[in-house]
């Protein structure tokens, strides 16, 4: 998902028998569950996806901080407003993990800033809608969290080492995040009526924005067959979206509220929910920077970035001066 | 874009008893900074008791491609293991 219209360079994903002897070694390596480390032998398409999956992936934990930072002066009673501190202190780790892992292969933390702020990398297309209510902080955590665990529990299992140990981390991590927006669904959707019908209102919101992040159906897509080839990508779009949707449902069921789609019914034969797809334009113009909250996104992080700089520079002139200080004094010691 | 704080790796120790391990890295622009850091975004569920922080810089590192000559020693020493050894059941636990 933050490989969402990601391009891999293949026109087709290749057999063993059409490479050259590193990549074939390097291939066998991948298929055997063996992890690729930052210093060993990589096809530089697989090193340039990787750069841009793993950047997304960590620009959209970032930018991911604004929707529910937004609510946490005005949280309701105080454990509220200290889980969600706690909930988005939790994505700025996810985010650093991710900068990190990018960042062993050979992408400078300044590059991948830059081009988010140019709008040359993107983000989770999520993250473009508002939080209107309380009510939107919980279906978040339900469901923008419980869609991102479904994608994040089988990247544990990816190719390249440091990628696979960030994802491992941030799973054990990410659980609590959808439990504490389930519960806040389930004491509004079992509270008063007004607070019941803010909650149905967020997941009318919620929903399809959610079936989003999957990513359209990449069936015939040859990007995805070369990042499952290289198991950056673990399950098709679809696969994930058919998951999401069977383990929401029976939730959705539980609080009483109804998921906005006349469609959605039980399909015995398939053992799976069918339903109806999200509009896939709205998905291609937010991620074309139309959606509601883009500018404010990227606004508010070319701020932070812009006003943070004295911060920066100002701690690196103190820390040269010290070293500086330091060397003198040892110098004249001798 | 202005100067880039440098690469830190950062080590943990879990609990009183175990070795550090390197769980990641992070940019700082001094020591003191780095461990700060590194206990707000590695230690925020109590995973740890102390924080190594060296600059990335001054790790020295094998190389993947040595790996073979590197660690060839090793390979055809059966006899460094126990179980190369047999020691009949009758001598009691050994």
């Amino acid at each position: 998902m933050y490989a969402q219209m990601i391009k891999t360079d293949a026109k087709r994903v290749r057999g063993l028998e059409e490479m050259a002897p590193e990549e074939q070694a390097f291939q066998k390596r991948v298929d055997a569950g063996d992890k690729i480390e930052p210093k060993d032998w990589m096809p530089e398409a697989y090193r340039k996806t990787l750069i841009r999956q793993i950047g997304q992936h960590a620009h959209s934990e970032i930018v991911g901080q604004l929707p529910e930072g937004n609510w946490i002066t005005r949280a309701p009673t105080l454990a509220r407003k200290t889980i969600l501190l706690a909930k988005v202190q939790d994505e700025a780790g996810h985010g650093l993990y991710l900068y990190c892992a990018a960042e062993t292969l050979g992408a400078s933390r300044d590059e991948l800033i830059e081009k988010l702020h140019d709008g040359s990398m993107k983000y989770s297309s999520i993250f473009n809608y508002p939080t209107l209510t309380w009510a939107d902080i919980g279906a978040v955590g339900w469901l923008v969290d419980g869609a991102a665990i479904m994608n994040q529990v089988p990247l544990q299992r990816t190719s390249f080492g440091p990628y696979s140990r960030a994802m491992v981390r941030i799973c054990k991590e990410e659980s609590f995040h959808q439990r504490q927006g389930y519960e806040i669904m389930m004491k509004m959707a079992n509270g008063t009526p007004e607070q019941r019908e803010m909650a149905q209102d967020a997941l009318n919101r919620f929903w399809y924005p959610s079936l989003m992040m999957f990513g359209p159906s990449d069936k015939e897509s040859v990007h995805s067959a070369q990042s499952m080839a290289w198991k950056i990508k673990i399950n098709s779009n679809d696969e994930l979206r058919q998951k999401f949707v069977d383990q929401t449902a029976p939730q959705a069921e539980f609080l009483g509220l109804k998921i906005p789609d006349e469609n959605l019914t039980w399909n015995e034969a398939k053992a799976g929910y069918d339903f109806s797809e999200p509009d896939w334009q709205e998905f291609h113009d937010v991620l074309a920077g139309n959606g509601p909250c883009n500018k404010e996104r990227l606004g508010a992080r070319v701020k932070a970035w812009d006003d943070g700089a004295w911060f920066r520079d100002g701690l690196m002139a103190h820390a040269e001066k010290a070293e500086a200080r330091k060397s003198a004094s040892l110098m004249a010691a001798e | 874009m202005s100067k880039e704080w440098p690469l830190w790796e950062v080590f943990i120790r879990g609990q009183h008893g175990l070795n550090h391990r390197h769980v990641g890295s992070l940019h700082a622009p001094d020591a003191e900074m780095a461990i700060k850091n590194a206990r707000d975004v590695y230690t925020r569920r109590n995973e740890g008791v102390s924080i190594w922080v060296v600059k990335s810089a001054d790790i020295a590192a094998s190389s993947p491609s040595d790996k073979g000559p590197l660690f060839e020693p090793a390979n055809a020493k059966v006899y460094r293991h126990p179980t190369f050894y047999d020691i009949p059941d009758d001598v009691g636990h050994m």
